[in-house]
C-alpha cells in the first residue's frame, strides 16, 4: 500500500473541493459547507481510501447551532479525516451509502440531538424508547424534564 | 408369623413431660439474652399456647404463616448492573444465603422477592414494573445499591429512574456502591425481620 502522506491529501481536498483542511501529523481536519457533506464523505472513502468508519456524532453550541462531526481513517496508510458540518436547520445528508457503519452512528445522533439524516433507511430512535420526548444531549434539554409514565 | 397390631403411643398425660418439649425448655433457660441465632425458635415458643393432658398446640396463624414466610423466601434474580456481581456472590457458596432458606430462582411467578440489584433506566423500568406485578402476592422489594436507592451517581442524568420506589414499592433499601455481599445479608435478616412482623394478607 502506498503511503498517502496527509500533505497530498490536504491538496487534493483543495483541488477538488476548494477547502482549506487543516492538517496536523496525520490527521486532517476539513470544515464543510453541509451540502458538501456526503460527496466529501464519498471522496473521503474512494480517494483517500479512508474505508474504516470510525465514528458520527454532533456537538451543541447552543445559540451558534448545532454541528456534526465524522472522523473515518485510511488504516493503512495512518491517515486520519475528520469532517465537520454546521448544521443550521439540523438537516444533513446521510453516509450510510458510504459507509455501512453510520447507520446506527446516525441513529443514535438522532436520537441523542434531533439531527435529521435525510435518505437514512432506518431513521429512528435506537437507544431511548420510541415514546421518547425531546433529545436529551442537546444543551437545552432539562434534566427533570418528565417523562411518560411507567406502564 | 403373627402380625402384631402396633403399640399406639401413649401420651403423656401431662404436656410438660413430654421429652422434647423438656429439652425445649431446658435449651431456653440456658440461652444467653444476646443469643440472636434461637430468636426465632423463642418467638414461636411464645406464641405457642399448649393443652394441658394433648397432643394439640396452638398458636395464631399469623405468627406460624409469617414464620414460614420468612424462612424461605425466595429471591427473583433481577441482575441489572455490578451490583449483580455482589448478588451473585451472596448466593454463591462462600456466603450462602441459602442457609436462610432462599433459593435464586429464575421465576418471578415462584417468588416471593424482588432483589432490584443495579441501576433502572427508564427503559427498563416498564420491564421491571411487569416481572414484579408477576409475583404473587404477599411479595417484598429489597432495592439494592445506590443507583436503586435514588439513581445514584446517574440521579441527574436524563435516563435514570431517580429511585426504583418510584415504580414499585421497596421494603429494604441497601446502601453502598455496590454494597458488599455482607451489607446485603444485613438487608435480608432486616427483611426477615420485616416479614416476620407482616401482619396482613394479600397486597400491601
Amino acid at each position: 500500500m502506498t503511503a498517502l502522506a496527509a500533505t497530498d491529501a490536504a491538496a487534493r481536498i483543495r483541488q477538488e473541493f476548494g477547502l482549506e483542511p487543516s492538517v496536523e501529523a496525520q490527521s486532517l481536519t476539513v470544515t464543510l459547507p453541509v451540502d458538501r457533506w456526503q460527496a466529501f464523505g464519498r471522496f473521503a472513502r474512494e480517494t483517500l481510501g479512508c474505508r474504516f468508519f470510525n465514528f458520527l456524532t454532533a456537538i451543541d453550541w447552543k445559540e451558534q447551532g448545532r454541528e456534526v462531526l465524522c472522523r473515518a481513517d485510511n488504516l493503512d496508510a495512518r491517515l486520519t479525516v475528520l469532517m465537520r458540518a454546521r448544521v443550521p436547520d439540523d438537516r444533513c445528508s446521510t453516509l450510510t451509502g458510504v459507509w455501512r457503519g453510520a447507520d446506527w452512528m446516525e441513529r443514535e445522533c438522532y436520537d441523542m440531538f434531533g439531527i435529521t439524516f435525510d435518505g437514512h433507511p432506518d431513521h429512528r430512535r435506537i437507544l431511548l424508547g420510541d415514546d421518547w420526548e425531546g433529545h436529551p444531549l442537546r444543551k437545552d434539554y432539562a434534566v427533570d424534564t418528565p417523562h411518560t409514565p411507567y406502564r | 408369623m403373627e402380625v402384631k397390631p402396633p403399640v399406639p403411643q401413649v401420651p403423656p398425660p401431662v404436656w410438660s413431660e413430654f421429652k422434647d418439649l423438656q429439652e425445649f425448655e431446658k435449651y431456653g433457660q440456658h440461652r444467653a439474652d444476646d443469643d440472636k441465632t434461637s430468636n426465632t425458635l423463642a418467638s414461636i415458643a411464645d406464641a405457642i399456647h399448649h393443652m394441658p393432658g394433648g397432643w394439640i398446640v396452638t398458636t395464631s396463624t399469623d405468627k406460624i404463616f409469617n414464620w414460614a414466610r420468612k424462612s424461605s423466601i425466595w429471591p427473583v434474580t433481577f441482575g441489572l448492573a455490578c451490583c449483580a456481581i455482589e448478588m451473585m456472590a451472596t448466593f454463591a457458596s462462600r456466603f450462602d444465603v441459602e442457609r436462610f432458606g432462599m433459593v435464586p430462582w429464575a421465576s418471578p411467578r415462584h417468588s416471593d422477592l424482588m432483589i432490584v440489584s443495579g441501576t433502572v433506566t427508564i427503559k427498563m423500568a416498564p420491564m421491571l414494573k411487569r416481572i414484579y406485578d408477576q409475583m404473587p402476592d404477599p411479595k417484598w422489594v429489597v432495592s439494592m445499591g445506590s443507583c436503586a436507592n435514588s439513581g445514584g451517581p446517574f440521579r441527574h442524568g436524563y435516563h435514570v429512574v431517580k429511585g426504583v420506589d418510584r415504580v414499585v414499592p421497596v421494603d429494604v433499601y441497601v446502601p453502598g456502591c455496590p454494597p458488599t455481599p455482607d451489607s446485603l445479608m444485613y438487608g435480608l435478616l432486616k427483611l426477615q425481620e420485616k416479614v416476620a412482623e407482616f401482619q396482613k394478607t394479600g397486597a400491601k
